[in-house]
């Protein structure tokens, strides 16, 4: 549920932006929300939704790409990708993993229209 | 408004031009265009020059990390809490876990070893201050933070919360004892996971009433913490839950995972988790930069790889 946190916060960064560089309404928005990063897609896609009337995100596109996670196993000493935190290393099975990549959540890019 | 050009004041001065065309419904009207706000730039959209019939739009590029302003204040209290003497725990686990007991009997058994250590409290829960008042019965000083919707604490409650603490008035002394603050997040198991509220360690609770799976089912949170703490053994007799099985699935979830184990009603195992905080408290600052961890953590490993070498 905090996913609701996590709108207010892309719509901030929105907000700035448009402060920052003059525009008024945002037609696509586009966010990387990597398989580690700890957020439920659809919870932040509803979350987003309810949130853009009447704000600079009102009828905006919005599009989520959800990188893998990647991890680097202390075992087989090389990266390797895993669906989820606790998933077992493909190569050995074991579990001495620490995550590399796919654990970040980002606002990428806007599209934007000044009228 | 006019719904065709979208020109709010039809009574604008006439000094300009008048459409050409008649609208559907037979209005014809002249304005102004100027509209007062000075600047044109036809190079901000898409292709950065002028093209007839295009719209004006463009692409920012942003690359912002959506937590970024969060992070921000975390890092203004980590630095504050520094100059301050005071080292901060995050206590994250699920509603019931037993944190409040956990934090009332610390306090106490802190106060029998170090009478003059300062140490406070900040309390996060969606309503009340029972567990403020609880702490406030120890003596110790307590701010409630209630979060209302919210499922988590974030940086910019514990910032004005940590302002109104007498440990802000805390002048610290290099050779002075440090001070500690316990900061008792909202019982949630999800979300406090991503907020960094500025603290030295997430220190995860998981009672053993609770299933032994939990960091499996949690993962995020238990790959936050640097310490998990198993609260209530003294019903371990009462229960299945299988230790040896929980400490390896948090392993699995985060490597590097510390363990402690114990019971704030019976004492047992207390004064490792007093051990642990005044050890940890007591490092003069635990590695901010992540590049110089690193580095550390390189040197520790290439240090273990040669040892290895060397007996094999």
């Amino acid at each position: 549920m905090h996913e609701m946190s996590l709108a207010g916060g892309i719509l901030r960064v929105v907000e700035d932006a448009a402060a920052r560089e003059h525009f008024r309404r945002v037609s696509r928005l586009s966010l990387e929300a990597g398989a580690l990063a700890g957020v439920e897609v659809h919870a932040l896609r509803f979350a987003l939704e309810s949130m853009a009337p009447g704000t600079v995100l009102d009828g905006a596109a919005i599009e989520i790409d959800e990188p893998a996670g990647r991890a680097w196993c202390m075992v087989c000493a090389e990266t390797v990708s895993i669906g989820a935190r606790g998933d077992a290393c493909p190569r050995c099975g074991g579990w001495q993993l620490t995550p590399t990549g796919g654990t970040e959540l980002k606002v990428r890019e806007l599209i934007v229209h000044d009228d | 408004m006019c719904v065709v050009c979208g020109c709010s004041n039809p009574d604008a001065p006439t000094a300009a031009h008048t459409h050409a065309h008649d609208h559907e419904t037979g209005h014809a009207h002249s304005h102004d265009h100027a509209h007062a706000h000075g600047d044109l730039d036809f190079g901000a959209n898409a292709a950065r020059v002028s093209v007839p019939g295009m719209s004006a739009e463009r692409a920012i590029k942003l690359e912002a990390d959506v937590l970024g302003a969060n992070d921000r204040i975390a890092r203004a209290n980590r630095a504050h809490f520094e100059a301050h003497g005071v080292a901060a725990y995050n206590l994250v686990s699920s509603p019931g876990s037993g944190k409040t007991t956990l934090l009332v009997a610390t306090i106490e058994a802190l106060r029998r070893r170090d009478p003059t250590l300062p140490l406070a409290v900040i309390e996060g829960d969606q309503q009340t201050s029972n567990d403020a008042d609880r702490i406030r019965a120890t003596g110790a000083p307590a701010i409630q933070v209630n979060t209302g919707k919210g499922c988590h604490l974030d940086a910019p409650m514990v910032a004005a919360a940590f302002d109104r603490l007498p440990l802000h008035e805390h002048v610290h002394h290099h050779d002075a004892s440090r001070s500690l603050l316990f900061i008792e997040n909202v019982g949630n198991l999800v979300c406090p996971a991503l907020w960094d509220l500025g603290e030295r360690a997430k220190v995860a609770i998981l009672s053993v009433t609770e299933g032994e799976d939990k960091p499996l089912k949690y993962p995020d949170m238990f790959a936050a913490a640097r310490l998990m703490v198993l609260t209530k053994t003294d019903l371990l007799p009462h229960l299945d839950f299988d230790v040896a099985r929980c400490i390896e699935y948090a392993r699995r979830i985060n490597p590097g995972i510390e363990v402690l184990l114990l019971s704030a009603r019976s004492g047992q195992g207390l004064d490792a988790w007093l051990d642990w905080l005044l050890a940890d408290a007591a490092c003069d600052a635990a590695p901010r930069d992540e590049t110089a961890a690193l580095k550390a953590r390189i040197a520790e490993l290439e240090a273990r790889l040669a040892e290895r070498e060397a007996a094999a």
